[in-house]
């Protein structure tokens, strides 16, 4: 049985937590944000972005997604703003702003 | 159609696992039980089979590619003994944990030190509260017929739990006895396919198997595993019903012989139970009247029948074949008074530790047992508690 | 092998998704995306996991980041854990239980830990048996999960909880482990080490190999820890790239027993420019200290020089 994390929480009775604390679905810690722990924020320049992707291969977070081809907006609801892409972009399109 | 033979337990161990054509099976040699993995590798180069081996290079990766093989939706099993069953004590907990129906003949060896090849309980005892159900046989016919009901209980949707099939080393893993094997036919329609519904190897149904578990989850997932644990002492009995239609021989959690109006009554695990039970027979030939309880079913333990079984008694004695160094006695002792005391059963007790490093147990032995525990209920002579039986002194 | 198309790599749909609970900034994760990268769209995975700041942050229940099935078994195991289960995929294939269209590939991923140290007996038992597998270190040269702890991955003078540098002590008082070679000399079919660069051209190109070539496959990536190493997190790419201009860390592979250089510095860094930005190395350069530098680049010399003559015979 395929298991909706929906219905897993910290105050789920134990019978209903999955068998031998399985998950039978991959990729659900989507659900969780982590855009919370952010004290940076990434803005991007798009009129200095090349679409290089360097910014999304160097992302530890998978937070620099794309759409047919193009870097499309951050996911800042997991970006943890650790600032690697802005350091990393060769046509400096990325800034830090501090705060959320 | 029963086959009349004669084997080994070892032997009849790998027959059982010829007949199965499990999947996978990694193992790594260690005495007694090497014999079994030998056995399987020669059915496996003569094309009798075609169960893949996997020749580790130790006993705690022989369980973690078990456990691998197993999540990955494989039916899977291993054979140890002794030291590889403690090198291995991480991940019995984690097969259980993660309620793997993996099968592990263990073939029970004393623990070091110092170390010593021959039988005890002291492998399986150590092994106890890892969450895995314990059978335990008097002999190869009860090894190989335990073997047999091993997956239909372990691989029951309402267990999935990882299961011993226990014999002793050398005693029972080594001396050749007649045996009554099942056809091959039968015992592949017993057991059956293994169709699990979850695994690994699914392709896109992708499944992740032993997350970190944070407090609020933990205690609630140790509670579901030790429900499934007790649940399965129901399955144990309904597979040996299974059992008894195509084989015609009974199981339960344990044998009760000559024990109905018995006053003094031995409780024994293992090969040593032929030889309380031979004495048994001696003694009621001059009237006494004693039975014997052999345990079958170690974990989970059945306390309450137990001690509902032992509650005519006067006396029992308890007969542990392990030290388990607690300075209160071995666990079988413990464990049947806490069932007694529980039930408010209150016959007299004495627990008693013998045959321990493969030390002989002899009928004259049972017989001095049961003559302390009717000088104890006669005469008022109390025993001495944990009392080692057949110690030089 | 497939020509390395930047857009197209990262087109690809992420195999890692967001919100696992790695530290800002860590290492390990834009490595183990990477080397998902190398992975074909068609193609299915098991990855199994040591238990690590990976594994705990990865697949805290009911959060998992693994968009393919994912297993956890303990710290010292990932190697004899995946050799289950990729014996167990040939298996249920032979027997017909498995679809004939559809393939797996089995991927380890362990720390330094839990590979060169608790877990080496089972990565080098699973190398030797020659599973169709690979196993990624992600060598970040301490025990990070548990506090920055010293492994037999932490280079020589790190200050480490276990190796502090004090009035008495420089450090680590040794060089060094080297799996990389360790396990090439176990004959497997593969063996990359890389780390990140610019455009992820080498460590994809090596992911893809050890994925796609049979048999046993060793990835030993460096993916700094910005906690352990003590720099800000945004300098990652440029720490890896010091690493590798010093030579500290090569990039080289051995396919089948064949050596091979995949980057050579033009001009060799002085091992000052990577040890000088990390918290860790800081004692090393108290006046008094340069002796330590010497030693530091004199071993590093020695290990280059012996890898090119590896290279070259």
């Amino acid at each position: 049985m395929r298991t909706d994390i929906s219905k897993i929480n910290e105050q789920t009775p134990h019978q209903e937590l999955t068998e031998g604390m399985m998950v039978f679905a991959g990729g659900t810690s989507k659900y969780f944000e982590t855009g919370e722990w952010r004290t940076r924020t990434p803005i991007l320049n798009h009129d200095l972005c090349r679409q290089c992707m360097v910014c999304s291969m160097v992302c530890p977070d998978s937070c620099i997604p794309l759409k047919d081809g193009e870097r499309v907006e951050f996911d800042y609801k997991h970006c943890k703003g650790c600032g690697i892409c802005a350091k990393a972009c060769p046509f400096d399109a990325i800034d830090m702003k501090e705060g959320r | 159609m029963a086959r009349k033979d004669r084997m080994s337990g070892n032997e009849a161990v790998a027959f059982a696992i010829r007949q199965i054509n499990p999947d996978v099976m990694p193992a790594f040699p260690i005495t007694p039980s090497t014999e079994i993995p030998q056995m399987v590798s020669t059915y496996i180069a003569n094309g009798e089979i075609d169960t893949e081996f996997i020749p580790v290079e130790s006993e705690h990766s022989a369980m973690s590619a078990a456990i691998g093989s197993e999540a990955a939706g494989a039916r899977t099993l291993t054979a140890t003994s002794s030291a590889g069953l403690a090198y291995m004590w991480e991940e019995l907990l984690l097969a259980a944990s993660n309620r793997m129906p993996i099968a592990l003949a263990l073939v029970n060896r004393t623990l070091s030190g110092p170390i010593n090849i021959n039988c005890d309980h002291s492998d399986g005892m150590g092994a106890r509260d890892t969450g895995w159900i314990q059978i335990y046989a008097e002999n190869n016919q009860e090894v190989y017929d335990n073997f047999i009901q091993a997956y239909p209980i372990a691989e029951d949707p309402e267990v999935h739990l990882p299961i011993m099939i226990c014999q002793d080393g050398f005693i029972t893993s080594h001396a050749v006895e007649n045996i009554e094997l099942l056809e091959d036919e039968e015992v592949k329609e017993f057991v059956g396919e293994y169709e699990p519904e979850e695994f690994l190897l699914n392709p896109g149904k992708p499944i992740a198997v032993g997350p970190y578990s944070v407090t609020n989850y933990a205690m609630e997932a140790k509670k579901n595993q030790a429900d499934a644990l007790k649940h399965s002492q129901e399955i144990v009995l309904k597979v040996a019903e299974e059992f008894e239609k195509i084989s015609g021989r009974k199981y339960g959690l344990f044998e009760e012989y000559r024990t109905e109006d018995a006053d003094y009554i031995m409780l024994i695990m293992g090969s040593a139970a032929g030889t309380a039970k031979q004495a048994v027979d001696d003694l009621r030939a001059q009237g006494k009247k004693v039975g014997v309880i052999k345990l079958r079913l170690f974990r989970p333990f059945p306390a309450e029948e137990l001690a509902e079984a032992l509650k005519n008694a006067k006396a029992a004695a308890i007969m542990d074949r392990a030290e388990s160094y607690n300075g209160n006695g071995g666990p079988l002792g413990s464990e049947v008074t806490a069932g007694l005391y529980r039930k408010k059963i209150m016959i007299e007790t004495v627990n008693y530790i013998y045959g321990l490093g493969g030390r002989d147990f002899t009928v004259q032995e049972v017989y001095d047992i049961f003559g302390e525990l009717e000088d104890f209920i006669e005469n008022g002579n109390a025993p001495e508690q944990f009392k080692y039986i057949g110690l030089r002194k | 092998m497939s020509s390395y198309n930047v857009k197209e790599m990262m087109s690809k749909k992420d195999r890692l998704a967001p919100g696992h609970r790695m530290c800002a900034g860590c290492g390990a994760t834009i490595g183990v995306r990477a080397v998902l990268r190398a992975l074909h769209e068609e193609d299915h995975a098991v990855i199994a996991n040591a238990t690590g700041c990976l594994e705990v942050s990865s697949f805290m229940y009911p959060y998992t980041a693994w968009e393919d099935s994912y297993i956890h078994n303990a710290f010292e195991n990932a190697g004899a854990t995946l050799s289950g289960v990729e014996t167990a995929y040939k298996v249920l294939k032979k027997r017909g239980k498995l679809p004939e269209n559809e393939n797996f590939k089995f991927i380890a991923f362990g720390g330094d830990g839990g590979t060169y140290d608790i877990g080496f007996q089972s990565l080098s038992g699973a190398m030797e048996r020659g599973h169709d597998l690979v196993y990624v270190c992600y060598d970040n040269g301490a025990y990070m999960n548990t506090g920055i702890q010293r492994s037999s991955a932490t280079p020589m003078y790190a200050d480490t909880t276990t190796t502090p540098a004090g009035k008495c002590s420089d450090g680590k008082m040794q060089n060094r482990k080297d799996l990389a070679s360790i396990i090439a000399d176990h004959d497997v079919a593969y063996v990359g080490q890389s780390t990140f660069t610019l455009n992820f051209n080498d460590l994809h190109k090596k992911a893809e190999k050890a994925i796609y070539t049979e048999g046993a496959s060793f990835l030993n990536l460096m993916t700094p820890c910005p906690r352990g190493w003590r720099y800000p997190t945004e300098d990652i790419m440029e720490i890896c790239r010091l690493a590798v201009e010093t030579c500290y860390w090569p990039l080289f592979e051995v396919e089948h027993g064949k050596w091979r250089l995949t980057y050579e510095p033009k001009k060799k860094l002085p091992i000052e420019d990577f040890l000088r930005p990390q918290g860790r190395f800081k004692h090393l350069f108290k006046p008094g200290n340069e002796h330590l530098i010497e030693e530091f680049q004199a071993e590093v010399d020695r290990r280059w020089e012996d890898l090119l003559y590896k290279c070259n015979r």
